[in-house]
């Protein structure tokens, strides 16, 4: 198994390498002078080239490209520009949101895809697999920004039942954060459970014809326990991978989601770092973002291999 | 073997795959979903060829008497805060997402098949490093890869189109080159070569004819991803800038309307039943060509 791990991590070696390049490099060409956005349009040229100097602006690019990548690994991210806050501490506030919003929808996507996968497959060709299937392609369908307006205009404008926008953090007041979050969560939840079920009702078709469960009906097992034990537990595994490699489409998801509801989280900071033209915190949340992305694989991949005992590791 | 008779087996070959992809559209007609979404998405590349006779108003025409007029017979999708009719508008924001995902999607197969085109057919270290390239582009989420681009080089029709473009290449590099590979080492590719066939002719008219149509058919796959892409850049402002009208910015001005829910409902219907009916051509296509590999 760790000859496995070991032999995965140095595969992903020059990918992660491409990945920084391919960050450093659009991050750096974003239009506008920094010097600008730091010291205002009244400072002296002096001043200007003191901070280019400072902010290693005048090294060559390879040499800002190594600095940037050694920073990194010692975990400084540098500073925004506008704020000259530690980027650290502005993702130490907001990684938080943007993984309580994937965790809850993807919670929110198991729970509705799996159940709703397994009655589709069970009840293949009849009204509720049509109808499951049909709810599948149109979550699927669904653009975020559009469906977290609906749900605004419905469930704050018209019924007042939640708030259109904001966030207060879980352990200031746990209620007020779940009523904060309900929207965000059904609106990627609802398409993330579109692929779920989709997933679920394949591989649910692709276990169900198998001789082993045939064995396990005619030795007179209850359907139930054919379903759940034999069926379900086999046909999980694909499921468990798609959740996994969906991680990116989530977060994807997340930063249109955060700019829809206000949130405080790392796609609005990319967003609002765009805006600002404050290439250090853009750089920092795409970093985080992209390193997530390609974690969630790894372990993804190691459980693929753990869950089937089929697959041999090396 | 003379030169005559290669050219003869590359017309075969072209007739092939356009005879496949006329197959594959027949049978796309007869699965029910496939057929909707063709019907579909075909009435809305029409409308919006034909954008000027179908919009009842200019897309841009200011009606003062008329400012966030709700759905009427005079104006089907109601007014925005300028007073422009949003069915126009919504018919005119066709083009621009249509022109963005058929140029983008076009750019990304040109260019990604040609990537894996000469990586799979070259295949050693060339093979190695473009497809660590691509792996690595791979890695980012489409949407995020994409406001970076766009970021960097700023908002506009063109840097949209091209951030999608790019986000794009990496899956079809990676889709030719396993098509290539699984047709590099053919008989009628060996014989081509023996013959003293150039690489870039053997590329070009023996092995890239013989992948296109798979190539053509996952285009259409790539298309709804690009369209959510593109409406949601515009969405966040990164996209096509006013005063040109665009499904994902009127959905953003509809944000600070919520009182006249009108204007932010029509623009995400349209692009709501367009992504569908792009997925549904999508589905029909995969029925279709899985039913096929069934089938030999």
């Amino acid at each position: 198994m760790w000859k496995y791990v070991l032999r995965r991590i140095v595969e992903s070696i020059p990918v992660v390498l491409v990945v920084s390049v391919v960050i450093f490099s659009v991050t750096r060409i974003l239009p506008g002078d920094p010097t600008f956005i730091v010291l205002g349009e009244f400072a002296t040229e002096a001043q200007r080239a003191a901070l280019r100097q400072d902010l290693g602006l005048n090294d060559p690019i390879v040499v800002q490209y190594l600095k940037w990548i050694g920073s990194l690994l010692s975990g400084d991210f540098g500073h925004s520009l506008r704020s000259h806050e530690p980027i650290v501490d502005m993702l130490r506030s907001r990684l938080p949101v943007t993984i309580e919003l994937t965790l809850l929808s993807m919670m929110l996507a198991i729970s509705i895809g799996v159940p709703c996968g397994v009655i589709a497959a069970r009840k293949r060709n009849t009204l509720a697999d049509v109808l499951a299937s049909t709810a599948a392609m149109v979550g699927m369908a669904l653009p975020f920004f559009w469906l977290g307006m609906l749900l605004i205009m419905l469930l704050s404008v018209h019924f007042g039942l939640l708030p259109p926008s904001g966030y207060v953090p879980f352990w200031v007041d746990p209620l007020a954060n779940l009523k904060s979050m309900i929207m965000p969560v059904i609106t990627i939840g609802t398409a993330m459970a579109g692929t779920v079920l989709r997933q679920t009702r394949t591989a649910m078709l692709q276990v169900l014809s198998q001789d082993y469960v045939r064995t396990a009906r005619s030795k007179g097992a209850h359907e139930f326990v054919v379903v759940m034990k034999h069926a379900l537990r086999n046909a999980l595994i694909p499921v468990a991978t798609v959740v996994g490699l969906e991680t990116g489409s989530l977060l994807g998801g997340a930063i249109v989601t955060e700019a829809v509801f206000s949130l405080p989280g790392l796609g609005s900071m990319v967003v609002g770092g765009i805006f600002g033209r404050d290439f250090p915190v853009v750089q920092g949340a795409i970093t985080v973002i992209v390193t997530a992305v390609l974690v969630v694989n790894l372990i993804t991949d190691l459980l693929y291999a753990a869950l089937d005992p089929r697959i041999k590791l090396a | 073997m003379t030169s005559a008779s290669i050219s003869s087996g590359d017309t075969a070959a072209m007739r092939r795959s356009r005879g496949h992809l006329r197959r594959v559209l027949g049978e796309l007609l007869h699965h029910k979903l496939g057929a909707i979404g063709l019907v579909v998405v075909v009435a809305m590349v029409l409308s919006a060829i034909f954008a000027p006779w179908v919009a009842p108003f200019d897309p841009a025409e200011l009606h003062y008497d008329a400012v966030l007029a709700p759905p009427s017979a005079r104006f089907w999708f109601g007014t925005d805060e300028l007073g422009r009719d949003i069915f126009s508008r919504v018919i005119f924001g066709s083009r621009i997402s249509l022109e963005i995902v058929a140029v983008s999607i076009g750019a990304a197969m040109v260019v990604g098949s040609a990537i894996g085109l000469t990586s799979g057919y070259f295949g050693g270290w060339v093979d190695r490093v473009v497809m660590r390239v691509m792996d690595g582009m791979l890695a980012f989420p489409v949407l995020v890869l994409a406001l970076a681009i766009v970021a960097a080089l700023g908002p506009d029709l063109f840097n949209a189109m091209l951030a999608i473009a790019i986000v794009n290449v990496p899956n079809f590099a990676r889709l030719t080159r396993g098509q290539v590979l699984s047709v590099r080492n053919l008989d009628y590719v060996q014989a081509a070569t023996a013959l003293g066939a150039s690489h870039l002719r053997v590329m070009a008219r023996h092995v890239g004819l013989n992948v296109a149509d798979n190539i053509i058919v996952y285009a259409s796959l790539r298309a709804s991803t690009a369209l959510i892409t593109e409406s949601s850049l515009s969405f966040l402002g990164l996209g096509a800038q006013p005063p040109i009208p665009t499904w994902g910015s009127m959905l953003a001005t509809g944000m600070d309307y919520f009182d006249w829910p009108w204007m932010g409902i029509f623009p995400g219907l349209a692009i709501f039943v367009s992504v569908l009916s792009l997925n549904f051509i999508g589905d029909g296509l995969r029925d279709t060509l899985d039913s096929r590999l069934y089938e030999r």
